[in-house]
C-alpha cells in the first residue's frame, strides 16, 4: 500500500518539475512527499556534506526533545484543573465538561489528567498549526519556496508557552503575527532575526494582556484564581517572598504548579536539553552562558537585598525552577537562527539574556516573568555581538599576518 | 541613584527612536552599516549631552518667568521664544562642534562629517530638549537626561545596523525590500524593548 503510494508520488513528480503542468504547486508536492517518504535528494556538492544531518533532521530532533515537555503540559494542565475542580466539588460546563463527564474527574488518575489537559492543549495546538500552515502555504506557493520543517517546531513551541485558558482567536492572531511579520517578510526560515514563536507570544502578551497575565488564567477552571509562584511573589510585599509560594521546590522542579502549559516542568526541559546537547543540535555555549549570567546576577541582587526590595533576596535555586526559565534556556534562546552565530558571540548573547531575565524578574514590577522579553532583547543584540566578534578577529589576523 | 534612574529610563524605557519614534529619518537612513551607525550614534550622543543642559541653562537664566530678575526685569516671561532659541542653540552648537573637530580631531571629524550638519534639524535632538522642558529638569538632571537620551539613540541605531547587516541574507517580498523591511525590523525591536518598561531600580 505504502509502496504504491510512493510509486505514485514518483510517477507524478514530472508534473511538478520545472516546465511541468503544476510547476507552481511544487512546494506543496515536495512537502507532502518528504513528509510521508524520505527525500530522494542528496546534498549537491560533495565536500560540504560532512554529516548525514540536514535541516529536516535538526528540526525533528527538536520536536523529539519537546516530547517530555508536551506530555508534562498535558498532564499538568489536566492535573491543575482536576484538582481545582475536585476541591470545589464542581463539574465543568461546556463541551469539555461533557467529555470529562464520561472519563470522570479524578486528579489522581493519569488518564483523566492527560485527557483533561489534551482538551485544552489540542485546540490551541490545532489552531496554531492550521492558521500557521495557511500562511506558510500562501507564502511558499506565491514565492516558490519549499516548505520547511521549522514551522513544526514553531507551532509546537508556541502552544507550550501559552496559558490553557487563552481564547483561540487570540492564538490565531498571534501565530499570524509571528509567522508573517517575524519570519515570512524576511524571506522565511533562516533569514529572520527574531524567534517567530516568541514574537507571537510577545504580540499576544502586549495586545491582550487581560488574557495573558494575572491570576485567573493559569488554571483551566472558570473564575478560579491561582497565581503562578512568580506572580504571587511579585504582587506581595512580604519581607520573605519565598513564603508566598505554596508549592514545594520539588514540585516546582517536577512542574506541578500553575503556569503556561509547557514551561512549568524543569525536569522535562532537562530531558530535552540532554537530547539537544548529545546530538549537538543546540549550542551548549548559549545554555551555559545564560545559566551563568542568571546565577551571577542573582547572587549580585542577593547581596543588595533589604527590606524595601524583598524580591532581591529570592535565592538562585528558586529562580531556576520557576516560570519559563528552563524552557526558554533550552528551547528558545538556543534557536540557531536568531541566536548569535559566532562562538564568542554566543557567550555574550547568553550572558546578556541571563542577566536581563533576573533583572526583569526582581526589579521590574510591571512583569513578573522576564524570560520571553529577555530572549527577544537578546535576539535584537545578537547580530551586533557577531559583528564585533568578526571585527576583532579581522583586526587580530591583520596584526598577525598583515 | 536618582541620576542613574534618569539615565536608565531615557536609555531603555523612553528610548527616543523606539518608544517615541523620534529621529526616524536618520535612524532609518543611516543604519545600513554598523560603522556608519556608530558615527551617527556618537554624534547624537555628543550633541544631546551638550545641547540639553545648555538649553536648560538658557531656559533657567533667560526665558522662564522671573528668570530675568538679574537684569532687573522680574516680570518678563520669554518662554514663547523657547522653540526658536532651542533650535538656534542646537544649530550653533553643531557649527562650533564642527569647527572644533575639524581643527583639532580631523579623524573624528571625517567619520562624523556628514552627520553633524544633518543633526541640526534632527527631531530627536530637539525632542530631547523639549522633554527636558516639559519635565522641569534642573541643570544636573538635564545633563543626565541629555546623556541618557543620546545613549539610547546610540544603542538603538547600532543594534538596528547590526540587524540590517545580517538582513543582507534576507529575501523579502518585492514591495518590502529596503525601507519597508527596516520599518518592520524597527517595530519588532520596539516590542523587545518594551520588556524593560516599568523597571524600577
Amino acid at each position: 500500500m505504502l509502496k504504491k503510494l510512493d510509486k505514485y508520488f514518483l510517477d507524478i513528480k514530472p508534473l511538478f518539475d520545472k516546465g511541468g503542468k503544476f510547476e507552481r504547486w511544487y512546494p506543496l508536492y515536495e512537502a507532502t512527499d518528504s513528509f510521508l517518504f524520505s527525500t530522494t535528494k542528496s546534498a549537491p556538492i560533495a565536500p560540504h556534506s560532512r554529516d548525514a544531518i540536514d535541516y529536516k533532521r535538526i528540526m525533528i530532533t527538536v520536536i523529539i526533545a519537546l516530547i517530555p515537555c508536551t506530555v508534562m503540559a498535558l498532564w499538568n494542565t489536566g492535573y491543575q484543573a482536576n484538582s481545582a475542580l475536585a476541591d470545589l466539588g464542581a463539574v465543568p460546563d461546556g463541551w469539555r465538561g461533557a467529555v470529562m463527564q464520561i472519563i470522570g474527574i479524578n486528579p489522581s488518575s493519569l488518564i483523566s489528567n492527560m485527557m483533561h489537559g489534551a482538551l485544552y492543549f489540542m485546540p490551541i495546538y490545532i489552531v496554531t498549526v492550521v492558521v500557521g500552515s495557511i500562511w506558510e502555504t500562501l507564502f511558499n506557493l506565491l514565492r516558490g519556496h519549499e516548505f520547511s520543517e521549522a514551522f513544526l517546531v514553531t507551532s509546537l513551541l508556541l502552544p507550550l508557552t501559552l496559558p490553557p485558558t487563552i481564547p483561540l482567536w487570540q492564538v490565531a492572531v498571534g501565530v499570524s503575527f509571528g509567522v508573517v511579520l517575524a519570519k515570512e517578510v524576511f524571506g522565511g526560515v533562516g533569514r529572520n532575526f527574531m524567534n517567530p514563536a516568541l514574537s507571537s507570544r510577545a504580540f499576544i502578551y502586549f495586545a491582550y494582556p487581560a488574557q495573558m497575565s494575572g491570576d485567573s488564567i493559569w488554571t483551566a477552571v472558570d473564575g478560579l484564581s491561582s497565581a503562578t509562584p512568580l506572580t504571587a511573589m511579585v504582587s506581595s510585599s512580604a519581607p520573605n517572598p519565598i513564603s508566598q509560594i505554596d508549592v514545594s521546590w520539588g514540585n516546582a522542579f517536577l512542574g506541578v504548579m500553575p503556569g503556561s502549559m509547557g514551561e512549568t516542568s524543569t525536569l522535562a526541559c532537562l530531558f530535552g536539553a540532554g537530547l539537544l546537547l548529545i546530538t549537538g543540535v543546540a549550542s551548549w555555549r548559549i545554555m551555559a552562558a545564560m545559566l551563568l549570567g542568571a546565577v551571577v546576577t542573582t547572587l549580585l541582587f542577593n547581596t543588595m537585598a533589604d527590606a524595601s526590595h524583598p524580591l532581591y533576596s529570592i535565592p538562585i535555586h528558586w529562580h531556576l525552577v520557576l516560570g519559563g526559565f528552563a524552557f526558554g534556556l533550552v528551547f528558545m534562546a538556543t534557536d540557531p537562527v536568531s541566536a548569535a552565530h559566532t562562538k564568542t558571540g554566543q557567550w555574550m548573547y547568553g550572558l546578556l539574556i541571563g542577566f536581563i531575565v533576573i533583572l526583569i524578574r526582581v526589579a521590574n514590577p510591571a512583569y513578573p516573568e522576564g524570560v520571553m522579553l529577555a530572549i527577544l532583547l537578546g535576539n535584537v543584540f545578537a547580530p551586533l555581538f557577531d559583528y564585533f566578534v568578526l571585527r576583532a578577529n579581522v583586526r587580530r589576523r591583520v596584526l598577525r599576518h598583515g | 541613584m536618582h541620576y542613574l534612574d534618569i539615565i536608565y529610563r531615557s536609555v531603555f524605557i523612553e528610548n527616543l527612536p523606539l518608544a517615541f519614534f523620534l529621529g526616524m529619518c536618520t535612524f532609518l537612513a543611516i543604519s545600513k552599516k554598523v560603522q556608519a551607525a556608530i558615527g551617527l550614534g556618537l554624534a547624537v550622543l555628543v550633541l544631546t549631552s551638550i545641547t540639553v543642559p545648555l538649553n536648560n541653562f538658557i531656559l533657567a537664566t533667560m526665558l522662564e518667568p522671573g528668570a530675568l530678575a538679574w537684569l532687573g526685569a522680574p516680570n518678563v516671561d520669554l518662554t514663547f521664544l523657547g522653540l526658536l532659541i532651542y533650535i538656534a542653540t542646537i544649530a550653533t552648537v553643531v557649527q562650533i562642534l564642527e569647527m572644533v573637530l575639524d581643527r583639532f580631531v580631523p579623524t573624528l571629524y571625517n567619520t562624523l562629517g556628514i552627520f553633524l550638519p544633518l543633526l541640526t534639524v534632527n527631531c530627536a535632538i530637539l525632542g530631547a530638549t523639549l522633554f527636558m522642558v516639559e519635565r522641569d529638569y534642573n541643570f544636573t538632571e538635564s545633563a543626565a537626561y541629555g546623556f541618557g537620551a543620546g545613549l539610547g539613540f546610540f544603542l538603538a541605531v547600532v543594534a538596528l545596523a547590526g540587524i540590517r547587516e545580517r538582513m543582507e541574507y534576507a529575501d523579502p517580498p518585492g514591495g518590502l525590500r529596503g525601507l519597508g523591511l527596516t520599518f518592520v525590523t524597527a517595530g519588532l525591536m520596539a516590542v523587545a524593548f518594551m520588556g524593560l518598561a516599568g523597571m524600577d531600580l
